[in-house]
C-alpha cells in the first residue's frame, strides 16, 4: 500500500532540486506506462526500416516511403475506426467484407452513370449502415460483439457475390479516380520521388480527427471508460449506450471511407476483396499497443502498426524468398505472439486465484 | 442534530424478486448533515434498499421522497440528478483513466478545441483539495493510486456534481486502520458541511465511530432506527440477529459436552492457513464426527477459511495435515478427490447449473470424481437422485425440471443433495440453511446432527448465532478476516457468550494473544 | 420424461422441428417444380442409389461434420470459425501426400493420407484447446488467427497449387458405394453416431453444458474446464479434417482458395437452427444434423430452381441474424417481469 494519507498539512516544506526532478519523472512514467506498447512498435518499426536498409537497400528513400503510404492508406483508415471499437473491448470483424460490398456496388453505381460524388457519398454510407447494424444487434439484442459483425461480414460478403462475382471496372474518366492522383512533393532523382495521394491525406486527416476524438470530447474519454469498466461508466453516468453505438458506426463508416480510397487507387472492385483486412486491422491495432481487452491504446500506434505490417508486406516482398501465401501466417503469427504478450503482462499485474483463467472478458467475445 | 426535514424518506418501501421479497415495507429517513448507517446481517435488504435510492432497482410499492417531493427513479443518471451519488464498495471508477477524469467526465471544462485539460484538471485538483488530497496529481493514472485514495477520489466526483446525499456502500472492508481514519475525517468534514451521508458497514466498531444515527434492517423488514448514542453493540447485534436480549441467554447449547480425546489425529490440520487480502493465517483442527461452527457477522472471514480448506482457493501461507499426511489442495478435485465437499454461499454464481435438470445438478460432484468416462447409468442415477430428494424433501418431487426453476430454498437442498452424494469424510456448509423454510432448517439441522454421529466432520457457517449455538460441538469465532477464540460448546453456553465475545473484540485487543486460544478451551464469560 | 414446456431442452427440441418443417418446405417446393425430384431409383448398372436426395445427402456430409464439432465447441461458450480452414489444410495434407506416394491404387496410402490428414488437424485444433483454455485467449481471436493462418498455411504445403492427386481407395470415400449407399454418407452418419454416442453415454456431454452454463460452479463441482476445452476443440479439429478429406475426395483436387471457404458459416448456422445457443450451454447433435441437412437442401434447391447461388451467402447470414435475434428474444422476455433502467440486472442474489 502506498504511504498513509495525511490529510490537510502537505509533507515537507522545501525539496532538493533532485528529488523533485526524480518525483517528475515518476510521475511522467506512471502517467505514460499505457504508452510503452506504443513506444515498442515505434521502436519495432525503425528497427525494421535499419533492418530493411541493410538487407535489401532502397528501403529508405522517398518512393519506397511513400508507396508504404499510398498502398496502406485503407489500412491505416480500417486501423482508426478499428482502435475505436477495440478500445471499447469489443471487435469488429465485418470491415473486409464492407470494404468488399461498398467498392462492388460504388463501382456498378459508376459504371452506370452516376455522380460520382454521390456514389463516394453512397460508398461510405453503406459502411455506416453495416456498423449501425452491428450496433443495434450487440446492443439491443445482446449479441456478443464478434458474432453480431461475423454475422455482418457474413452478409456484406454475401451481398457483395450478389451483385458481381466478376471484378468491375471503374471507368478510366471517373472523378472518384482523382482520389488516388499522385502528386510530385519532391522530385528525387529518377523514379525516386516523394508522392502523396488524396487518400494519404484522407488517412492523415482521419488519424487527426481520430486523436481530437479519443483525447478531447467527452465521447473518446467513455469510449476509454467503457473499456476500462463498463459498469462503472454507467455507474458514473456516462452515455454508454450511445457510445457503444457510435463505436460501431464510426467502424462501418471508416470502412466505407476506406474502401472509397481503396477503390480509387486501384480501379477496380471484386467481390474476394478485403478478405483477412479485418486480421490486418486489429494486428495493426494490437501492435501499435492497443489492449484487445480494452481501455488503452492509441490511435497512434495503430498507424504504427499498419505501417509495420505494410513495411513487413515489402520486406517479404524484396526478400522474394518467402512465399506470398505465407503472409497471412506470418500476420497471424504476429498478432498472436503480441497478444500473448498483452495476456502474460496483464495477468501478472492481476491477483493469482487458482482458479483456470478464462474469465468472460468484458466484451468483444465468448470466453 | 437536525431538526430540518429529511432529505431522502423512504415510506412503506417493498421490492419483491421471484420468490423473495427483498424489502418488506420499510420505512427510512435521512437527514441533512448526519451520518446514518444501515446494519443488516445477508439477506437483510441493505443493497436492494441502496439501489433503489439509486435507481438501479424500481420500488413496487411505497414511495420516495427527495427533499420532499416523490420522485420516481428511472436510472442511476436520474439518482445522481436528484443529488444523489454513490461510492461503492468496488469503487466503481475507470482505473485505465486518470484520477482528473474520474472526477470530472461528465462535466469536464470545454474549450473550442474540445475539452480544456489543463482547465479541467484544475477543476479536479481543486475538488480533491477540499477533501485534503491537495497533493494528488490529477494527471495520474487511477490504478496508480491506493484504494483508499481511490475512494476518496471517487467522493470527490460525488462532490464535484453538488450532491446533496451521498451513499457509501461497505467503504472499509479493504482499508487499513490509517486510511480509515482519514476516510472518517473526511466524512465528518462533509456531515458538517450539511451533506447528508449514508453509510452501509458491518464492521461495529467503525460504524460506532461515525455514524449518528442507525438503522437496522432484518430479513428485508424494517427493524427500527435509533440514535446510535443510544444503543448499546450488544444489543444492536441482537436486533440484527433478531432476538431479544433475553431469549439470546436462553438459548443454550444443545450439544453434550464432549470429551475429545487428545491423542486421535484430527481429520484435518491446518496450521497458519491463510490467503492475503481474505484470511490471515488460521490455525484450525477438525475431528471425525465433530461438528465445528464457524460463527462472526459478515466479512469475518468464515467463507474465505472454509475455501481454503476445500480447495477453492490456493492459500497463500500455511500448510494443511488431511489424516496425517501432508496435502496441498490446489484445486476443488484435489478437495473432492480427499472426500472434502464444500456446499458454498452463493448458490446462484457458484452452486447451481441452471439449465440443467436436478437430477443433473445432485449428480454432478459424483460424476466429476468418476470422471467422464465412466458415467453413471441411469438407474444408479435415479437410485441417488430418490435418495436425496426424499431425505431432504425437494419440492417439485421432479428430477427432471432445470434446477432454476425451483425456489432457493429447494435449490439449495438439491445442492446439499449433490455434496451428500459424494459420501464427504469433511463437510463444509457455507450458510446452507440462507432462504430456506423453518420446517426445511430443521430438517437439515436433523441431517448434519445424524451425519456428525456417522463420523463425518462438519464444518458449519452460519449468520444465525441461534443455530451454530445449537448445532456445534465446537465454535470457532471470527472477526475481522482473522480468527479470535474458539469455545467447546456444552451446556451453559449461550449466542450470547458468541455475541460477547465479537463485541468485546476491538481493533486495539486484536493483538491479544491470549484471546485467541489453540488449544480451545471454554472462553464462556 | 418432464414436458413442462418451457425447458431449456423442449425449446431445444422445439426450435429444431421448425427446422425440419423448413427441410420439407424446400423439398415441396422443388417438387412443385419437378414432380420427379425425389424419385429414387437404383442404376441397374451398379446397383448404387441415384436421385435428387441422394444428391443432398452427400453434399450434406461435410456439413455434418464440422456441424456436430461446432456444436460442442459452441456449448462450452466457445466458438471455432477456423473449421474451413482445417477443412483445407486436411485436402492439402492429403493430397500431397498421395500425389508423392505416387501408387493410385494401395489402401495402405490411402490410409496413410487419412491418418496424416486428421493428425494435422488434429493438432491444430488443440493449438486452439491450448490458447484458449490454458493460455485464456478469447476463442475469437485464438481461431480467427487459426483460421487465416490454416489457409495461408494449405496454400504452403501445396505451394499455392491446386495440387490434384490420383488413388482410388481414396476417391471411394467420398464417390464410392457400398450396398447401393453412398460411402460418405454412410462414414458421416457413423463418425455422428460416434460423437454422439461418447458424448451423450459418456459423462462428457453432461460436463461439457455444465462447463457452458456455469464455469464457476463447474469447477467448484469438481470439473476441470481445462482438460475439456482443450478435447472439445481437438474433437472439433479432428471433425473438420474429415470434413475436409470427403470434400477433397469426392474431386481428387484440393482447390485452396475454395475448399472450406465461409464453410464456418454453414457450421454456426447448423448450429444455431439446431436450437443450441451461441452463449453456450445445452446443445443438441441432432438439432445440428437438422440443420445441416437444411443446409445442404437450401444449397441444392437453389441449384435445382436455377437461382445463382451468388445469393446464398447473404441469405444465410440474414437467417443467423435473425435467429441470434430470436434467441435473444427469448433472454429478453424471461427478463421482462423485472426491472429497470437500462442494464438486465440479474435475479435472485439479494447478498444484503
Amino acid at each position: 500500500m502506498t504511504s498513509t494519507l495525511v490529510p490537510g498539512p502537505t509533507g515537507p516544506a522545501a525539496r532538493s532540486g533532485i528529488a523533485r526532478l526524480a518525483g517528475t519523472m515518476a510521475r511522467t512514467w506512471r502517467a505514460n506506462l499505457a504508452a510503452l506498447p506504443t513506444l515498442a512498435s515505434l521502436v519495432i518499426f525503425a528497427v525494421m526500416i535499419v533492418y530493411g536498409e541493410l538487407t535489401y537497400g532502397r528501403i529508405v528513400q522517398y518512393n519506397t516511403l511513400s508507396n508504404l503510404l499510398v498502398n496502406n492508406a485503407h489500412l491505416v483508415i480500417i486501423a482508426v475506426g478499428m482502435t475505436f471499437v477495440i478500445l471499447t473491448g469489443g471487435i469488429d470483424l465485418s470491415v473486409g467484407a464492407v470494404i468488399a460490398f461498398s467498392s462492388v456496388a460504388g463501382v456498378m453505381l459508376a459504371n452506370a452513370g452516376w455522380n460520382p460524388w454521390v456514389v463516394v457519398v453512397l460508398m461510405i454510407g453503406s459502411g455506416t449502415a453495416f456498423g449501425v447494424g452491428s450496433g443495434l444487434l450487440i446492443q439491443y439484442a445482446n449479441v456478443q460483439p464478434f458474432i453480431a459483425t461475423l454475422a455482418m461480414m457474413f452478409l456484406a460478403r454475401g451481398l457483395a457475390s450478389t451483385l458481381s462475382t466478376t471484378p468491375e471496372r471503374l471507368p478510366e474518366d471517373s472523378a472518384i479516380r482523382s482520389l488516388a492522383t499522385r502528386f510530385k512533393i519532391v522530385d528525387g532523382e529518377r523514379v525516386d520521388d516523394l508522392i502523396v495521394t488524396p487518400g494519404v491525406i484522407i488517412a492523415i486527416l482521419i488519424v487527426a480527427a481520430g486523436f481530437f476524438v479519443l483525447h478531447r470530447t467527452r465521447t473518446g474519454r467513455t469510449v476509454y471508460a467503457i473499456g476500462g469498466s463498463e459498469q462503472s461508466a454507467a455507474l458514473m453516468g456516462l452515455p454508454v449506450v450511445r457510445t457503444k453505438l457510435w463505436v460501431y458506426a464510426i467502424s462501418g463508416t471508416l470502412a466505407g471511407l476506406a474502401s472509397v480510397v481503396y477503390t480509387a487507387r486501384l480501379g477496380i472492385a471484386q467481390n474476394i476483396t478485403g478478405i483477412g483486412w479485418e486480421l490486418d486491422a486489429i494486428a495493426a491495432v494490437v501492435i501499435g499497443g492497443t489492449l484487445l481487452t480494452g481501455g488503452a491504446g492509441f490511435v497512434l500506434g495503430s498507424v504504427v502498426g499498419a505501417l509495420v505490417l505494410g513495411l513487413m508486406n515489402v520486406l517479404i516482398t524484396r526478400d522474394g524468398g518467402i512465399r506470398p501465401e505465407a503472409t497471412t501466417i506470418i500476420t497471424g503469427g504476429i498478432l498472436l505472439v503480441f497478444v500473448l504478450l498483452q495476456r502474460v503482462l496483464t495477468a501478472r499485474g492481476r491477483g493469482r486465484s487458482g482458479e483456470s483463467v478464462p474469465a468472460r472478458p468484458p466484451e468483444s467475445g465468448l470466453a | 442534530m437536525t431538526e430540518a426535514p429529511p432529505i431522502v424518506e423512504m415510506r412503506g418501501v417493498s421490492i419483491a424478486f421471484p420468490g423473495v421479497k427483498a424489502l418488506d415495507n420499510v420505512d427510512f429517513r435521512l437527514f441533512p448533515g448526519e451520518v446514518h448507517t444501515l446494519m443488516g446481517e445477508n439477506g437483510a435488504g441493505k443493497s436492494t434498499l441502496i439501489k433503489a435510492l439509486t435507481g438501479v432497482y424500481r420500488i413496487d410499492s411505497g414511495s420516495i421522497l427527495i427533499a420532499g417531493q416523490e420522485r420516481r427513479l428511472h436510472g442511476t443518471a436520474d439518482a445522481q440528478s436528484a443529488g444523489i451519488s454513490t461510492v461503492y464498495q468496488e469503487v466503481n471508477l475507470c482505473p485505465n483513466l486518470t484520477v482528473g477524469e474520474n472526477v470530472m467526465l461528465g462535466h469536464e471544462v470545454r474549450g473550442r478545441f474540445g475539452v480544456n485539460w489543463r482547465a479541467t484538471n484544475r477543476a479536479a485538483a481543486e475538488a480533491l483539495a477540499t477533501l485534503g488530497l491537495a497533493d494528488l496529481d490529477p494527471r495520474r493514472p487511477l490504478s496508480t493510486i491506493s484504494l483508499a485514495m481511490q475512494q476518496l477520489v471517487a467522493i470527490s466526483r460525488a462532490m464535484v456534481t453538488d450532491s446533496k446525499v451521498l451513499i457509501l456502500d461497505e467503504p472499509t472492508s479493504s482499508l487499513d486502520a490509517n486510511e480509515v481514519e482519514a476516510l472518517f475525517r473526511v466524512l465528518r468534514a462533509l456531515r458538517d458541511q450539511g451533506v447528508a451521508i449514508l453509510f452501509v458497514s458491518h464492521f461495529l466498531d467503525q460504524v460506532y465511530a461515525i455514524s449518528d444515527r442507525l438503522t437496522v434492517l432484518r430479513n428485508g423488514r424494517y427493524e427500527g432506527e435509533y440514535l446510535t448514542r443510544d444503543l448499546s453493540r450488544t444489543a444492536l447485534i441482537a436486533t440484527m440477529i433478531g432476538k431479544d436480549l433475553e431469549a439470546l441467554r436462553s438459548l443454550e447449547s444443545q450439544r453434550q459436552a464432549q470429551e475429545r480425546d487428545r491423542t486421535v489425529v484430527p481429520l484435518v490440520r491446518a496450521k497458519g492457513i491463510g490467503r492475503t487480502g481474505s484470511i490471515e493465517p488460521t490455525d484450525l483442527d477438525l475431528h471425525r464426527g465433530e461438528i465445528v461452527g464457524f460463527a462472526g457477522l459478515l466479512g469475518s472471514g468464515r467463507t474465505e477459511l472454509a475455501r481454503l480448506l476445500y480447495g477453492a482457493d490456493r492459500p497463500d501461507t500455511g500448510e494443511m495435515e488431511i489424516e496425517g499426511r501432508k496435502s496441498a489442495l490446489h484445486d476443488p478435485v484435489d478437495g473432492l478427490d480427499h472426500r472434502i465437499a464444500f456446499s458454498t454461499e452463493n448458490r446462484r454464481d457458484e452452486g447451481i447449473v441452471g439449465d440443467l435438470t436436478v437430477r443433473e445438478n445432485i449428480i454432478l460432484a459424483v460424476q466429476a470424481k468418476r470422471g467422464w468416462a465412466r458415467p453413471l447409468s441411469r438407474r444408479e442415477q435415479e437410485g441417488i437422485v430418490r435418495e436425496y430428494m426424499a431425505a431432504l424433501n425437494v419440492r417439485p418431487a421432479d428430477p427432471e425440471v432445470p434446477v432454476k426453476n425451483l425456489s432457493g430454498g429447494n435449490q439449495q437442498k438439491v445442492l446439499l443433495g449433490r455434496w451428500l452424494a459424494t459420501n464427504p469424510e469433511l463437510l463444509i456448509l457455507d450458510e446452507p440453511t440462507r432462504g430456506i423454510d423453518v420446517g426445511a432448517k430443521a430438517e437439515i439441522q436433523e441431517i448434519v446432527a445424524h451425519l456428525a454421529g456417522d463420523g463425518v466432520a462438519v464444518v458449519f457457517i452460519s449468520s444465525e448465532l441461534e443455530e451454530v449455538v445449537r448445532l456445534s460441538d465446537r465454535i470457532v469465532v471470527l472477526k475481522d478476516r482473522r480468527k479470535i477464540g474458539e469455545v467447546v460448546n456444552g451446556p451453559g453456553v449461550t449466542a450470547q457468550d458468541i455475541v460477547d465475545i465479537i463485541a468485546a473484540h476491538g481493533a486495539e485487543a486484536a493483538l491479544a494473544s491470549d484471546l485467541v486460544d489453540p488449544d480451545g478451551k471454554d472462553r464462556a464469560a | 420424461m418432464s414436458t413442462t414446456g418451457t425447458g431449456p431442452r423442449h425449446l431445444v427440441r422445439r426450435q429444431y422441428f421448425w427446422g425440419i418443417v423448413a427441410i420439407v418446405l424446400l423439398l415441396l417446393v422443388n417438387v412443385l417444380k419437378d414432380p420427379g425430384f425425389l424419385a429414387l431409383s437404383v442404376n441397374p448398372a451398379n446397383g448404387n442409389l441415384v436421385g435428387n436426395l441422394v444428391d443432398i445427402l452427400r453434399a450434406a456430409a461435410p456439413i455434418l461434420m464440422i456441424a456436430v464439432g461446432m456444436s460442442l465447441v459452441v456449448a462450452t461458450g466457445g466458438i471455432d470459425l477456423s473449421v474451413g480452414s482445417l477443412m483445407v489444410v486436411a485436402g492439402a495434407v492429403s493430397m500431397e501426400f498421395l500425389k508423392a506416394s505416387g501408387d493410385a491404387s494401395s489402401g495402405g496410402v490411402a490410409l496413410g493420407a487419412l491418418g496424416l490428414a486428421l493428425a494435422v488437424t488434429a493438432l491444430l485444433g488443440a493449438l486452439n484447446g491450448i490458447l484458449v483454455s490454458v493460455v485464456g485467449l478469447q476463442p475469437f481471436i485464438s481461431t480467427l488467427v487459426m483460421m487465416l493462418a490454416g489457409r495461408g498455411l494449405a496454400k504452403v504445403i501445396t505451394s499455392g497449387q491446386n495440387t490434384a492427386a490420383s488413388n482410388e481407395p481414396f476417391r471411394w470415400l467420398a464417390n464410392g458405394f457400398v450396398l447401393g449407399f453412398p460411402v460418405v454418407v454412410l462414414l458421416a452418419a457413423a463418425v455422428v453416431v460416434a460423437v454422439a454416442v461418447v458424448v451423450r453415454r459418456s459423462a462428457l456431454g453432461l460436463m461439457i453444458e455444465a462447463v457452458g452454463i456455469n464455469r464457476k460452479a463447474s469447477r467448484m463441482a469438481g470439473i476441470r474446464p481445462r482438460g475439456l476445452l482443450l478435447t472439445v476443440y481437438g474433437i472439433s479439429g479432428v471433425l473438420a479434417g474429415i470434413a475436409g478429406v470427403f470434400a477433397t475426395a469426392s474431386v481428387m483436387t484440393v482447390d485452396v482458395s475454395r475448399t472450406g471457404y465461409q464453410l464456418e458459416l454453414d457450421a454456426i448456422l447448423a448450429v444455431v437452427i439446431g436450437g443450441t445457443s451461441l452463449a453456450g450451454g445445452k446443445f443438441s447433435i441432432g438439432g445440428s444434423v437438422v440443420g445441416a441437412l437444411l443446409i445442404a437442401t437450401l444449397d441444392k434447391t437453389i441449384v435445382f430452381l436455377g437461382v445463382s447461388s451468388s445469393a446464398t451467402p447473404a441469405f444465410k447470414a440474414a437467417v443467423i441474424i435473425v435467429l441470434c435475434l430470436l434467441q435473444a428474444e427469448r433472454v429478453r422476455s424471461l427478463f421482462r417481469q423485472r426491472r429497470a433502467a437500462g442494464s438486465p440486472v440479474s435475479k435472485e442474489g439479494v447478498a444484503a
